[in-house]
């Protein structure tokens, strides 16, 4: 659908991302304080794509060590043996255990690639100005928005099953340098995903001025 | 230095596109969308403090039941271990992974409780007609623990940690497992019933300057 429209910038309004308020910078300054909840305003993120693709950038160096590090280590009376992500996925697998390791291997692998993609691609459609299926990209960015929090699962399981298989001197679990790296991809993909202004993608396609 | 409000109070601009619109009237139970992301601008709730108030009192039972008792236990060849929520952020400190510690520490035990804990001072205070300016303050905050508070993502990472262990000796759900899982759905049900512009209209204004014509009244249509 296009809705022909104009943006708040070209009213030379802020709109709160705090309360949602629209208000007027006195002499149309580019930024101001909301008066009704006292939040910082501008008209947009500030520095929106540097800021992303800078997360973007950490979280991909990140997740090599993160997918090629062991997460989880197993001390028993005949050895040490350590796990990296996918070999938890593949240790899940069985007749019963199947439906749980697809969604490890969704949550823990396949969201954290496609998320980084995702922005990737949304800083780049942006950056070159696209006017094309805005509506389908802002939908993106929700998506992204709504499931990057499902890639922690995998710390949890590392922290769970160390606390839990404590059985000295017959067994004991703990997290492998992997599990930092992990977190981190999953931190900073957040912290990217925050960056982002969505309202940059409708931007090449407002009128500009009133 | 404030920014001036519009005079018309219904005027907002969508914050995902920019789109300047007027909100429309809103049947109880009804939602708005931008016409043109498809946004939802703001749903109407019924009765939505106290009805807030009162899952939000109920969370923060639960919350204290799930953080006080076992989340699991094992047992194995006659040994016997039980861990709690804090215990696995705990194990992972004394393995000195600290930094992964804190944000197991941060993401399931330290978020949930400050977006209980705000969310009842939010609704206690908001009960007021013209709630306080500090109340706006700690809403304007509230999402960024909804955004790290993950209850729900733990009980995944839980659940899979038992099927995996189950392999190797027997493992005991504990209460605290159940009553993160009705954690889960309780935060799921306060945010389907908590009306955030419901006390922005009627909240004390930063600049101590508002304007008359703002309160609820004007932008809630009875019908």
């Amino acid at each position: 659908m296009n809705v022909a429209g104009t943006s708040a910038m070209a009213h030379g309004l802020h709109s709160c991302e705090g309360c949602g308020l629209l208000s007027r910078a006195p002499g149309g300054a580019a930024e101001g304080r909301c008066p009704r909840c006292g939040a910082h305003v501008e008209f947009r993120k500030r520095d929106s794509l540097q800021r992303t693709i800078a997360f973007l950038i950490a979280a991909a160096v990140c997740y090599i060590p993160a997918n090629v590090l062991p997460v989880m280590t197993t001390t028993t009376a005949t050895g040490t043996e350590t796990d990296t992500i996918l070999q938890g996925v593949v240790l899940l697998w069985s007749p019963t255990g199947w439906p749980l390791s697809l969604i490890v291997l969704f949550a823990s692998i396949m969201i954290p690639s496609a998320k980084i993609l995702a922005l990737v691609f949304l800083v780049i459609s942006v950056r070159r100005g696209s006017v094309e299926n805005n509506e389908q990209r802002t939908r993106l960015y929700r998506i992204v928005d709504l499931i990057g929090r499902w890639s922690m699962v995998d710390v949890f399981v590392a922290a769970f099953t160390a606390a839990l298989v404590q059985l000295q001197p017959l067994m004991s679990v703990g997290p492998a340098p992997g599990v930092f790296f992990f977190s981190a991809v999953v931190v900073l993909t957040m912290l990217a995903v925050e960056s982002f202004d969505p309202r940059l993608i409708w931007d090449s396609s407002n009128p500009r001025g009133l | 230095m404030y920014n001036e409000p519009l005079r018309d109070p219904r005027l907002l601009a969508c914050l995902q596109c920019d789109l300047v619109q007027r909100l429309p009237d809103v049947e109880p139970g009804g939602s708005a969308r931008c016409p043109r992301c498809d946004r939802e601008l703001w749903r109407r709730r019924d009765d939505s403090l106290n009805r807030t108030l009162a899952l939000t009192l109920a969370a923060m039972l639960t919350y204290v039941v799930a953080n006080s008792v076992p989340m699991l236990s094992l047992s194995a060849v006659g040994h016997h271990a039980s861990t709690t929520v804090f215990g696995g952020a705990m194990q992972l400190w004394r393995d000195n992974e600290k930094i992964v510690a804190m944000l197991v520490m941060f993401a399931a035990v330290v978020a949930p409780a400050l977006q209980i804990g705000m969310m009842l001072i939010i609704i206690l205070a908001a009960h007021k007609p013209r709630p306080p300016h500090w109340v706006g303050t700690l809403l304007r905050h509230h999402p960024f623990t909804r955004t790290w508070s993950m209850i729900e993502v733990m009980l995944l990472g839980v659940l899979v940690a038992l099927i995996k262990i189950a392999e190797l000796a027997t493992v005991i759900p504990g209460l605290a497992l159940f009553a993160l899982g009705f954690l889960v759905l309780l935060f799921a049900a306060i945010q389907a019933n908590f009306d955030s512009r419901d006390v922005w209209d009627r909240v004390e204004w930063a600049n101590r300057e508002q304007p008359d014509h703002v309160p609820a009244a004007a932008v809630r249509v009875v019908s």
